[in-house]
């Protein structure tokens, strides 16, 4: 037996009668963009979810002891593994389904990570289970640093930035490489849906969900989060530094969708990189004079990221005509 | 009445597995125990078992991908060996301290480095201390067994622990034997139901795994897991008592053999007890009085059963197929925890052998027990720990 279940409407007014599925009482630090983003990726739809976690900020904050701020069937084992850890669990439900063991209730299997037991550690264990086809949604929030250890640098982290592992020294101003393009690399595991959102975009992050739910097999989805212990930014900021990260164009908006790429929200007037990065301490020795030249490498490496999403897009629409 | 077949330990394995059909297997290859998931694929993929195997792209992901099945609320198993249970490691603690009942068959193979495919305990003594049971196989035939069985123990509601079945790579997994294989409707009968505890998949029911626990309460957690350890030989014996009852075959937390009026014992896991076996037979007829001891059930480890076991002898040799570095062999330190209890302790050496494949043969076996001999007559030891069969 399948039970139907149906389609949330994304207006404010409903979304704000349903339940919550992710609660408060956790422990995250005033301020931070992840639990936002989980709430969003929860309320977005009607299935039951089950979860699993990486270890990081968001598992050690959400469930102590016999305290746990999920309000679904959520799993945390280690680090590295929260894609493996899920891809057990559907196949379980898919086994007990078909051997008519357990009602088909339409579960939808989702495991939030962040960027460092994502891009980094998680890296392969995330790529198998995308092979493999699970029928699951993978969720990084990206706040671009190992923040539960301390903010140290990952591969997520932006160029230039001062991080307690690649701190803005006397020899060496930060980190000297660009990011690691994980949504792309996801993209080119073949996978039916890959895309990019922020929390500052609430609705387009809650389509991309909704429009993944519907899609059988591997899915992946990367959320910035402002993190601001690691940014040394203000603790209220979290929204607007993901806006000013979409419309500077360091965090474009976009989805693949069985290969094809369209920018799902294009800012009306691109913003001078420095509008994301100057409100960060994280950046504040790039505005030295004597680094100027960092501020234009990581002008430009945006630049050409952007054009190159733009002509994609581009390639794209002409291929659909 | 079972049917009589010649096949290999892996073989048997897979049969075990097929026969249980558990929900997930998540597995990845490795040299010895990749014909074990191999031949169980093959079931998979011609419609003879329900399961839904997972491949996975390492055994850190097979074991993580096994625990959140377990977790979600069904029957498990994997299978690996060496570097692929080294890989785990992390999981492993992790499956045992979240009380997930999974079935590992590992074919026991050396660790590197230098790089070596053969068989020595290395792997499973590694992983002594993970909090998984673990269970020695002899042959094809217990190896068989014991599969069966260790889904009884495990799945036990007292227990609910994850449990490793042991047996020697290649000496066992890939040499034909003869074994007895139990019908299909007897195995099912004696696994019975998987019965969830806290299922993932219990939707209406949201249950969180994993938890933080710092100071406060991680102490009393691993205190918890100590305690059902300590109930892990009741429910052996059980499982043993009524696997008997089914197949006629005796099992115990450990083998004796020619014990009871021994002057001398030796112990030694795995297959070298049958090899030590038939050397002790030779020694009997000449008037030699020498027994074995063949512990089965490794962890939890039966100390004081052994002691009782053993409480007559005069000097014990113990065969490890394995070395801690700088320490005694892993088998002689439990052995030696054993006799601690003893009111008069026996003489004891320690001999390391068969290190990644190397053969165990006759001449081996006697000279141990010609050493033996002269220990138990002056009760002197000239050397605790020395490796044999050495190409000096």
């Amino acid at each position: 037996m399948t039970t139907t279940v149906q389609p949330k409407e994304l207006k404010l007014k409903e979304l704000a009668k349903g339940e919550d599925r992710f609660v408060h009482g956790h422990r995250m630090c005033a301020g931070c963009g992840a639990p936002i983003v989980v709430k969003q990726v929860l309320m977005a739809t009607n299935y039951p979810i089950i979860a699993s976690n990486a270890t990081g900020c968001l598992e050690v904050s959400s469930c102590i002891q016999q305290f746990t701020a999920w309000k679904i069937p959520w799993i945390h084992s280690a680090f590295e593994n929260a894609a493996a850890t899920i891809s057990g669990v559907e196949a379980m439900y898919k086994s007990l389904v078909k051997q008519g063991k357990l009602d088909d209730r339409n579960v939808k299997f989702v495991a939030f990570g962040g960027d460092g037991g994502t891009y980094d550690i998680g890296f392969q264990s995330l790529s198998g289970a995308m092979e493999r086809g699970h029928d699951m949604m993978y969720v990084c929030y990206d706040n671009g640093a190992y923040m539960n250890t301390g903010i140290q640098r990952s591969s997520a982290t932006p160029f230039g930035a001062n991080t307690t592992t690649c701190p803005a020294g006397d020899a060496i101003p930060g980190k000297l490489q660009q990011r690691k393009d994980l949504t792309r690399i996801m993209a080119a595991h073949g996978i039916p849906y890959a895309a990019q959102a922020s929390p500052s975009n609430w609705l387009d992050l809650m389509k991309k969900v909704q429009k993944a739910f519907e899609i059988k097999g591997p899915k992946f989805l990367n959320v910035i989060s402002p993190c601001n212990r690691g940014w040394r930014s203000k603790t209220d900021d979290a929204i607007a530094l993901s806006r000013l990260a979409v419309e500077t164009c360091y965090w474009p908006l976009y989805e693949v969708e069985n290969g094809a790429l369209k920018i799902t929200v294009k800012p009306k007037e691109k913003k001078p990189l420095t509008e994301f990065l100057k409100p960060q301490g994280r950046f504040k020795h790039m505005f030295a004079p004597e680094n100027e030249w960092m501020l234009k490498q990581a002008q430009e490496y945006v630049d050409a990221q952007w054009e190159h999403l733009l002509k994609e897009e581009a390639f794209w629409t002409e291929a659909k005509k | 009445m079972g049917k009589i077949v010649a096949v290999t330990g892996n073989e048997a394995c897979a049969q075990a597995l097929k026969q249980i059909n558990p929900d997930v297997c998540a597995a990845y290859p490795i040299t010895p125990a990749t014909d074990l998931m191999q031949r169980f694929s093959s079931f998979v993929n011609d419609g003879k078992v329900d399961t839904e195997l997972v491949l996975v792209e390492s055994e850190h992901s097979a074991m993580s991908a096994c625990i959140g099945a377990a977790a979600a609320g069904g029957r498990v198993a994997t299978a690996t060996s060496s570097q692929g249970l080294a890989l785990m490691w992390e999981m492993l603690y992790i499956a045992a301290g979240t009380r997930l009942p999974i079935i590992m068959p590992l074919v026991n193979r050396a660790l590197s480095a230098p790089l070596n495919i053969h068989g020595d305990h290395s792997d499973g003594m590694g992983a002594r201390d993970t909090g998984w049971i673990q269970i020695y196989s002899e042959n094809a035939q217990e190896a068989y067994d014991n599969t069966i069985q260790a889904f009884r123990i495990a799945e036990h509601l007292d227990i609910r622990l994850p449990a490793m079945v042991c047996m020697d790579g290649f000496i066992v997994s890939h040499s034909i034997e003869r074994v007895e294989y139990i019908d299909d409707a007897d195995v099912k009968k004696f696994v019975g139901k998987f019965q969830a505890v806290h299922p993932l998949l219990d939707l209406d029911n949201p249950k969180s795994y994993g938890p933080l626990i710092l100071t406060d309460l991680y102490h009393e957690y691993k205190r918890a897991q100590h305690e059902v350890m300590t109930k892990v030989p009741k429910v052996v014996l059980e499982v043993a008592s009524d696997f008997e009852k089914m197949a006629g075959r005796k099992y115990g937390l450990f083998e004796t053999y020619r014990l009871e009026d021994a002057e001398m014992a030796i112990v030694v896991m795995s297959s070298a007890a049958g090899t030590t076996k038939d050397i002790i037979d030779q020694y009997r007829d000449k008037g030699v009085k020498i027994g074995l001891l063949k512990p089965r059930i490794f962890r939890p480890f039966p100390y004081l059963e052994i002691a009782d076991a053993l409480k007559h002898v005069k000097a014990i040799a113990v065969l490890d197929r394995a070395d801690s570095f700088g320490g005694y062999g892993p088998l002689f330190m439990e052995i030696a925890g054993s006799v601690m209890s003893m009111a008069s302790k026996p003489a004891m050496i320690n001999k390391i052998f068969g290190l990644g494949g190397r053969d165990y043969l006759p001449d081996q076996a006697e000279g141990v027990i010609d050493e033996l001999i002269k220990v138990a007559q002056t009760g002197k030891v000239p050397a605790v720990k020395e490796y044999i069969g050495v190409k000096e």
